[in-house]
């Protein structure tokens, strides 16, 4: 079951290409000279930071997944995580509402005929577009076949019903993905997905929602009253909605989890720093091993995450199945996260628990990515699933 | 001073406490709960509060009965402390403050010292409290501070700035540590005192209720009979204090401990999902089940140290136990009930994410858990239990 071993020959290594150097190397500097600075400011406010998406965009940092031949830079799973983890590092809330597209744009690139990926994805390329995942609903989280928006055939049309929580970009999207059932009768096998500009009439953003965390990125509350789709926008057949919803978040999911590695490696760098200024008891904090075994352990955890996803990344651009080992890979990324960032506080002590020294909205921070895309039980129960009943 | 103590062992409140910590309660149910949202969000505290909790013996229980406190022991004491806590911590923690004060007073004040603030501290208007170690160069290492106190004439001239104070800058009375020749010292310092002022408000991650700040002190001027206990005795006075104050901080931890997993508990009962209600699944009832214990656990430490305390022994130890485990089992608690709601558990209409960011500072406050940590291991390291008294 040891993963190397199904690997594809090329024997093992955890050395980046030039190439890949370079790319995280411009990440970084974005991280640095442009999210940074907003970070503390976005965060209080809750400001959606569409300043820094148009510069996301601009400089060839958004849609990377997008294929080459609708315009987009056609980067695979793992070069996606060399970027996200840099993203993440600046601020998981900017972070994220550059990289969601990913999600949202997910179900088009992985189902999308020709001309859906031509209508759907190509404007992406030429203006800082957003677009997202429409899954969760108020009673249909981790159980996802509980879904009740209903999309009824209407002719050469759907009508659209019911509303979705939580949705990440939802208030400032072109276009929504939505799962949506269209056989009632099936469960989960009866849902559709269907692509939804969200100038149509019925599309309603009822509540931005007001969090604990990550508070820069735009979380609402969206309502579909009697939105008529035509059947061009439908992915897929009748019925594929849950297949499709299952493989697009199987290719997210190491990307999320390297956002909590990019979250958890910040908290740890500024914990690190403090411990070696701040001095008591005639010493550098740091020369206690009771705080030094924590960096320790934090460097440790960050270290074995970040290799978690890098595993899971490889084995998605091999073609290989990777569900278990996404799972590994947010599972422990995400709580290796809170527990770093919760540990960060620690070391800053008083400070910690300041607003104006950053490891605090990391920690508030941090708790999202054991909860979205997957909670660390749901990830527990794939792994379980996986390990006990392989397929 | 001792109070009744059981002989054998026993885990029953009694009649008396038990009326105290219904009294808490409700006045928590009734008169925190529905606000603690709210001011949470405006970062301030309430102005009408004090009053009200003053009103009902909130905030003078553990003032002696003969200067119109309530005259409770620290196991009475912890139990009502819970209960505010489980109420709001933020809000909980302004009103408490004012109980700080009165074993400082009790143990090492004069005569006219106690007959000239228990009664102020005991007030039916309330009176805003603070008791101030920390500076920006010395929180753990409290032997650090630079704050300082000359002699001139028939006063004494304190210098410093005081951070991350809980009604710093804004109390009534304070206690303040200062170094007099060099040695630590205590005294009390009023806010209308020439040369004392507020300094700036904190804005923190959680118990944004309780007003946190600086208290600076500028050749403030105070009569030399403000020295509580005698010159150089301060290190003794702060030590003394935490032996009781961290108990009851740690009551508190496990009052959010408490609020959070009766919660999720709640939640983990109605919520569905795969067509059975949360708590039918393992990876969430037992997560429940390890809170539960914990709670548990947590509060039996507490009393166990408060026995000690109102026994009249030392409780360094026990007290230690107490806080780090009711701190680490908050943090702990908190994380997972925020866990358990799933998605709406960030979502500030809910609770549980204020308690995440309220259960932190109970690892920080009154001793980090590393220092905790530490006093256990010195109690170990000199095969102590009881700290032998001089």
């Amino acid at each position: 079951m040891a993963t190397v071993e199904q690997g594809v020959g090329g024997g093992i290594s955890f050395g980046l290409t030039d190439e890949q150097k370079a790319l995280r190397e411009l990440a970084r500097e974005f991280a640095e000279k442009e999210i940074r600075p907003k970070e503390a400011e976005y965060d209080e406010n809750q400001t959606h930071p569409a300043d820094v998406i148009a510069k996301a965009h601009e400089v060839g940092l958004m849609n990377l997944h997008v294929p080459e031949a609708y315009g987009g830079a056609g980067l695979g799973c793992f070069d996606g995580l060399l970027v996200g983890e840099e993203l993440y590092w600046g601020c998981s809330g900017i972070g994220t509402s550059i990289t969601c597209n990913g999600l949202g744009a997910g179900p088009v690139v992985a189902f999308g005929t020709d001309e859906q990926k031509r209508r759907w994805l190509s404007p992406l390329l030429e203006e800082p577009l957003l677009c997202s995942f429409g899954l969760s609903e108020p009673n249909a989280g981790s159980d996802v076949s509980g879904i009740q928006t209903t999309a009824v055939r209407k002719g050469d049309e759907y009508v659209i019903n019911g509303s979705k929580m939580f949705i990440t970009n939802a208030g400032h999207a072109a276009w929504v993905v939505v799962f949506a059932s269209t056989d009632k009768g099936k469960g989960h096998k009866g849902m559709s997905a269907f692509v939804v500009p969200t100038e149509l009439e019925g599309v309603v953003v009822e509540q931005h929602l007001v969090k604990m965390g990550q508070r820069s990125t735009d979380t609402s509350a969206i309502a579909f009253n009697d939105v008529v789709v035509p059947a061009a926008n439908r992915l897929g057949e009748e019925g594929e909605g849950f297949k499709i919803a299952m493989t697009v978040l199987d290719f997210t999911r190491p990307g999320t989890a390297i956002g909590a590695v990019g979250v958890a490696r910040a908290a740890f760098e500024h914990a690190a720093e403090y411990s070696k200024e701040r001095v008591a008891f005639g010493q550098p904090i740091a020369m206690n091993q009771g705080i030094n075994f924590l960096i320790a352990d934090m460097a440790t955890k960050i270290e074995a995450s970040r290799l978690l996803c890098w595993q899971a990344g490889w084995l998605i651009d091999q073609g290989q199945r990777a569900t278990l080992q996404s799972s590994y890979a947010k599972r422990f990324s995400a709580d290796s996260a809170m527990e770093v960032t919760t540990d960060a506080v620690q070391i800053f002590g008083g400070y910690g628990y300041m607003k104006e020294y950053p490891v605090e909205k990391l920690m508030r921070d941090a708790k999202l990515f054991q909860i979205y895309e997957g909670t660390s039980q749901i990830q527990r129960l794939v792994i379980a699933r996986e390990l006990l009943m392989p397929k | 001073m001792q109070h009744k103590v059981s002989e054998g062992i026993g885990f029953e409140p009694t009649d008396e406490q038990r009326e105290l910590q219904a009294l808490a309660h409700e006045f928590a149910e009734r008169e925190l709960r529905p606000i603690a949202a709210e001011w949470d969000e405006r970062d301030e505290f309430p102005p009408d509060l004090l009053a009200k909790a003053a009103r009902l013996g909130l905030t003078s229980y553990a003032v002696p009965a003969e200067y119109g406190g309530g005259g409770v022991g620290a196991v009475t004491a912890a139990l009502i402390a819970e209960e505010l806590s489980w109420g709001c911590a933020g809000l909980a923690s302004t009103i408490q403050a004012t109980m700080f004060l009165v074993r400082p007073l009790v143990r090492f004040g004069t005569r006219e010292q106690q007959d000239r603030y228990l009664p102020r501290l005991a007030s039916e208007e309330g009176c805003l409290a603070a008791i101030a170690f920390t500076e920006a160069h010395a929180g753990s290492d409290v032997a650090a501070i630079g704050a300082s106190a000359r002699r001139d004439g028939d006063s004494y001239v304190l210098s410093g700035e005081k951070v991350y104070i809980t009604n710093g800058g804004i109390a009534e009375l304070t206690i303040v540590f200062a170094k007099l020749d060099g040695a630590i010292t205590a005294f009390v310092v009023e806010k209308e005192d020439p040369g004392v002022s507020a300094g700036r408000k904190e804005r923190k991650l959680g118990l944004r209720a309780s007003y946190t700040g600086s208290l600076v002190l500028d050749e403030a001027r105070i009569p030399a009979d403000r020295l509580l206990g005698e010159e150089g005795q301060g290190f003794l006075v702060a030590m003394d204090f935490f032996e009781l104050s961290r108990p009851q901080v740690a009551a508190a931890a496990v009052g959010v401990a408490r609020a959070a997993f009766e919660a999720a508990t709640a939640y983990a009962r109605e919520r569905t999902a795969f067509g059975r209600p949360l708590i039918a699944k393992q990876g969430v009832s037992f997560k429940l089940a390890e809170m539960a214990m914990e709670v548990e656990a947590a509060r039996l430490l507490v009393w166990r140290a408060a026995a000690a305390i109102d026994a009249g022994r030392d409780a360094g130890l026990l007290g230690s136990f107490a806080k780090a485990f009711a701190a680490d089992t908050a943090m702990r608690v908190a994380t997972d009930a925020v866990q358990v709601l799933g998605g709406s558990g960030i979502m500030r209409d809910q609770p549980v994410e204020k308690w995440l960011r309220d259960a932190k500072v109970f690892q920080i406050v009154e001793g980090t858990s590393e220092i905790q940590r530490q006093v256990v291991a010195t109690y170990l390291r000199h095969g102590w239990t009881e700290r032998p008294r001089e």
